[in-house]
């Protein structure tokens, strides 16, 4: 850590202005926080963001509609999927393009997997960050399986693409579903553990109970989304509330709390893994037939197929990848529910191939926002408890 | 699956309660209204874009209490340049709607929202840094996401992809 004079010096008599981060372990990224203290409670905290930012919003007005969906996935690289979703969804909308059954069911299926993935990520290390190092070792054998569906369905571990505008890349390998219907059946087993572990034990409990308190007027006003408003008592989820592909026809609850605290927080993320897993069972259940691409030859590519051997395919494909597709004039506000709260996308279309702005609004972005209301007042120890409890990844903030 | 044409008449879109409201209030505010592919745009007079924000936050029946998002539009070379966007929501209505103001190209600057909502504070920095629209009254506007020293502002239509070398 830096202690040079701008970064570490004492103001006035009574507190000291401390540099946290970009590198520290728990700031889950490059995160740099600027706290005011005094002796070991904080009276100020500042975050200082920018440090991952590549521009890809800037990015994104370079490339065909097609070419951005690889981007998105390097957004949130925690929910790479749930990036697909909302900006494929984003472009469908300015399309006016009907997906197909099967692959909207697929797309909710990945994407709860995707919630999973997220929060087991959020779990480990969070439990980590507080002292309980076993958490984090079971965690990330759970967070294996789900890296390995990914890799199955697309090829990728992480950075997936595998939602495309009109649908899906590929269809989903043989035996897919049967792996994760074996992972579905086991995982609430785990979750089990996971409780067993934290939920109760009393070190757990003090370090998070009672800690960064955050009020529902608080929370709204700063524009705090996801599992974090919910902790607050906001009862309010875009799958349930503002339902997009598909999500009207699977039954699941929406935990909220009262508690406003760290442990609300986790109460909430760890009771959305079981509800996730319940609505992957659904999935699984009533899985319909049918093709995973949108019957759109300008705008979805041709089977390798029928690529081969058929000329206007062949045709459609060279037009596609060497102009792109042009997509009617307007602009759209897409708004997901990704683990985080709301990920929404604002697309501007001119009428040509190529997105005229593409804006992200990141939930760890606004998320973030709110850290410093939850922390002021409270001990530096607690900050590190409050900023896994809002569960920020950096890529979403920066972008 | 075609795309209906967007309603442009005023008339036609008051039942939306956010447009209702505004032409209640002041229908000299709104300057132009559409909707399009289910969501509705009101383009606001810029001048009163901090009342107009706090008016739909305060309504009773549908209050817009959520700041979504806020992020600007250049539309270089034409003129009024610049569109900084709003979108709000109402979380108990779960109702969403646009706002935009327009701004010149020469010496951008609109009222700061950030006392209507204290979530426009990083939103505003970060139109500020990426397209140097100025927010008059916002408590501590510097860049955000590009370094303090940074020339220019990535995000305007005349910056080069590649930035300038």
């Amino acid at each position: 850590m830096p202690t040079s004079s701008s970064t570490f010096t004492e103001s006035g008599d009574k507190t000291l202005v401390l540099n946290m981060g970009p590198q520290h372990p728990s700031t889950h990224g490059v995160l740099r926080l600027v706290l005011e203290i005094d002796g070991e409670t904080v009276v100020k905290l500042r975050p200082e963001i920018g440090y991952l930012h590549t521009g890809i919003e800037k990015t994104c007005e370079a490339k065909f509609y097609q070419q951005v969906v690889p981007l998105t996935d390097r957004i949130d690289y925690l929910c790479p999927l749930t990036n697909n979703l909302t900006y494929c969804l984003a472009v469908e909308k300015l399309l006016g393009l009907e997906i197909p059954p099967k692959a909207q069911w697929m797309r909710v299926l990945m994407n709860e997997l995707t919630r999973i993935n997220s929060h087991l990520v959020w779990l480990g290390t969070h439990a980590m960050d507080l002292g309980a190092m076993t958490v984090f070792l079971y965690c990330f054998r759970e967070r294996e399986d789900v890296l390995r569906f990914f890799e199955m369905v697309s090829g990728q571990r992480m950075m997936t693409s595998y939602f495309r505008i009109g649908g899906l890349a590929l269809e989903p390998p043989l035996g897919f579903f049967e792996k994760v219907k074996k992972f579905a059946d086991r995982f609430p087993g785990n979750v089990d553990e996971y409780e067993g572990l934290l939920t109760g034990n009393p070190i757990f409990m003090m370090r998070t109970k009672g800690v960064a308190q955050l009020s529902a007027e608080d929370a709204i006003a700063l524009g705090a989304c996801g599992p974090t408003l919910r902790a607050s008592g906001v009862d309010m989820d875009l799958r349930r509330d503002d339902p997009y592909t598909g999500y009207q026809n699977f039954k699941f609850k929406v935990p909220v709390s009262n508690g406003c605290d760290v442990f609300a927080r986790y109460v909430c993320r760890v009771q959305e893994l079981r509800e996730s897993i319940g609505i992957v069972q659904q999935a699984l259940a009533g899985m319909p037939e049918g093709p995973v691409k949108a019957d759109a030859p300008k705008v979805v590519l041709p089977d390798r197929e029928k690529m081969k051997t058929q000329m206007e395919a062949l045709i459609y494909h060279f037009k596609i990848i060497t102009e792109g597709f042009s997509v009617p004039e307007g602009e759209v506000y897409q708004a997901v529910e990704s683990p985080r709260g709301e990920m929404g996308y604002y697309i501007v279309s001119d009428g040509t191939a190529k997105p005229y702005r593409v804006h992200m609004r990141g939930p760890s972005f606004a998320n973030l926002q709110a850290l410093a209301k939850m922390c002021e007042g409270y001990l530096i120890a607690d900050v590190v408890a409050a900023i896994g409890s809002i569960d920020v990844v950096l890529g979403d903030i920066d972008r | 699956m075609a795309i209906p044409s967007p309603i442009t008449d005023v008339e036609q879109l008051k039942s939306h309660p956010a447009l209702g409201r505004l032409v209640g209030w002041n229908a000299a505010a709104v300057q132009a209204v559409k909707f399009d592919r289910g969501e509705l745009t009101i383009w606001i007079e810029k001048g009163v874009i901090r009342e107009v924000c706090a008016i739909l936050r305060d309504d009773a029946t549908c209050p817009f209490n959520y700041l979504a998002d806020l992020t600007c539009v250049d539309w270089y070379p034409s003129e009024p340049r610049f569109e900084v966007v709003y979108h709000l929501l109402s979380i108990p209505r779960k109702e969403r709607v646009r706002l935009k103001a327009r701004l010149d190209g020469s010496n951008p600057a609109i009222e700061s929202v950030t006392s209507v909502w204290p979530a426009a504070n990083n939103y505003e920095r970060e139109v500020f840094d990426l397209f140097g629209v100025r927010f008059t009254g916002h408590p501590d506007l510097k860049r955000i996401l590009m370094p303090d020293d940074w020339e220019g502002h990535p995000l305007r239509k005349d910056y080069p992809v590649e930035g300038y070398r």
